[in-house]
């Protein structure tokens, strides 16, 4: 057995540290993409209007039921075929941001669904318009509910970035394989590679747990209970 | 004078369940209306129509001679009211509900400017002017930066009264509004709502407070099973009523 020679990842910091940079930019654009498509989604499957609920529905199914890998490789290696040519960039960013679409709908819609019909029925009875409810009681209340969920998804997103690596675009997984074919180094550099991505993922769950601490100042939390000394 | 409120064979059915059987009711304005009867009976739905929380089955509900929810289009088609035009009725009728239904995010000044703010179209300051003195007349303006959870149901339903009052609506309807108090509770909401009464304000109250219904109510309908059994001044019902079934659900609580 060959002696693990760690070196060779200080050597390779600044191609390794491009590919990190990389993985963080698609994390970021592909999320924010996310978040427009799944509130927007999200809606269209709570509202009262059936044709956008059996869109939002559609999609939905339609996402989360194929491979995030073949959704990639649709955009990136099968659209030629029908005369439309996107950049790896392009194709990479939108294959994750109508991924994370999908399930970021689904976490907006029950945290929507979260709140109780109750508060829903005082705001129209006060003739508030179903918009009005929307902005000013539901979607801020949701807001709190959907932090949990949506930081694991954005944990989730971090990782689904590596797919790109088979579209051609040289994010952290890639920059880690080229280094590898040039060096042989196999356990180090995928070590130091996973290393980087638990770095990013620590980094948003501590994230995750100062906005959660935040918003629910002096709100008591069920998960409090233990605290209770039943 | 055209009454206040004129339902005409309400019938709401849920599935295959005739929840409200057919109801008739005048509501003059001014008038006070208590709705009593056992659990099931239909009392809630009842109520709930009349705002139109829920879209009857059949008949139909006249709001000062307008009709509630529908409209009748060029070809006598009965067809379901705009939601802008929807709003515009249910802002005219105050709805206070049993769990208060508060909206926890917001302090109770909040919650009270919101609807004149967002409905009537009310400034900041001409809201604030307003809800302060609701909240006033309600005994909480000290409470009014608290937020919902850290208030009494007590007072959390009296914020709710003063919300519902703050679009000053012509009708106040109330699902049993005291139902999940503790007793001590139970005399400071029904005083808000007697001094409504006192002021004239046309209610429809759904409630098991026999003595509210006795001194406060002018008339009292009994409801059984979706069916309006029996009507009159509260001297008759509770004294001398007519339908065994009335008779037999009072003396269950009285």
């Amino acid at each position: 057995m060959t002696k693990l020679d760690f070196s060779v990842v200080i050597d390779n910091l600044p191609l390794l540290l491009e590919g990190l940079w990389l993985t963080i930019f698609f994390t970021v654009t592909s999320l924010a993409l996310g978040m427009v498509i799944g509130v927007v989604v999200a809606i269209f499957r709570v509202c009262p209007i059936r044709s956008l609920k059996i869109v939002g529905l559609v999609f939905v199914e339609a996402i989360r039921g194929t491979p995030l890998l073949v959704l990639l490789f649709i955009l990136y290696y099968a659209l030629p075929q029908v005369g439309i040519r996107l950049s790896a960039f392009t194709a990479g960013i939108l294959g994750l941001g109508i991924n994370a679409g999908a399930y970021i709908a689904e976490i907006f819609r029950a945290g929507i669904e979260s709140i109780p019909v109750g508060q829903v029925e005082a705001a129209r009875s006060v003739g508030m318009s179903y918009g009005q409810t929307m902005r000013k009681i539901i979607l801020p209340q949701a807001g709190t509910v959907v932090l949990p969920p949506l930081t694991n998804e954005a944990i989730s997103q971090v990782k689904a970035t590596s797919l790109v690596s088979t579209i051609a675009v040289a994010e952290l997984l890639r920059a880690g394989q080229q280094i590898i074919s040039m060096t042989f180094a196999a356990v180090e550099i995928y070590a130091a590679v996973a290393v980087l991505y638990l770095m990013v993922n620590l980094t948003l769950a501590w994230l995750a747990r100062r906005l959660e601490a935040k918003q629910s100042r002096g709100r008591r939390r069920i998960g409090q209970i233990n605290e209770v000394g039943v | 004078m055209e009454p206040m409120i004129r339902v005409s064979n309400l019938c709401k059915q849920f599935g295959s369940l005739l929840v409200v059987d057919d109801i008739s009711l005048d509501v003059a304005q001014g008038e006070v209306v208590v709705v009593i009867g056992p659990s099931g009976s239909g009392k809630s739905t009842f109520l709930r129509c009349m705002n139109f929380l829920e879209a009857p089955t059949s008949g139909q509900i006249l709001i000062r001679g307008k009709p509630l929810g529908i409209y009748v289009d060029g070809s006598g088609r009965t067809r379901p009211l705009p939601p802008r035009e929807l709003n515009v009725q249910r802002a005219e009728i105050g709805m206070v509900f049993q769990h208060f239904n508060l909206w926890p995010h917001m302090t109770a000044f909040e919650n009270v400017i919101l609807g004149p703010m967002l409905v009537r179209k009310l400034s900041r300051d001409e809201a604030t002017a307003r809800a302060e003195k609701l909240l006033r007349r309600v005994g909480l303006f000290e409470k009014r930066l608290s937020f919902p959870q850290n208030l009494s149901g007590g007072q959390q339903q009296r914020v709710a009264i003063a919300r519902a009052l703050a679009l000053e609506p012509r009708i106040m309807l109330f699902d049993e509004a005291t139902s999940a108090l503790d007793p001590e509770m139970i005399r400071e909401v029904l005083d808000v709502m007697m001094d409504l009464a006192r002021g004239g304000m046309t209610m429809v109250v759904v409630t098991h407070e026999m003595g509210f219904a006795r001194s406060v109510a002018d008339r009292v309908i009994f409801l059984d099973q979706g069916k309006l059994l029996e009507a009159g001044p509260p001297a008759q019902i509770f004294d001398s009523p007519t339908h065994p079934r009335t008779r037999d659900f009072l003396s269950k609580i009285l």
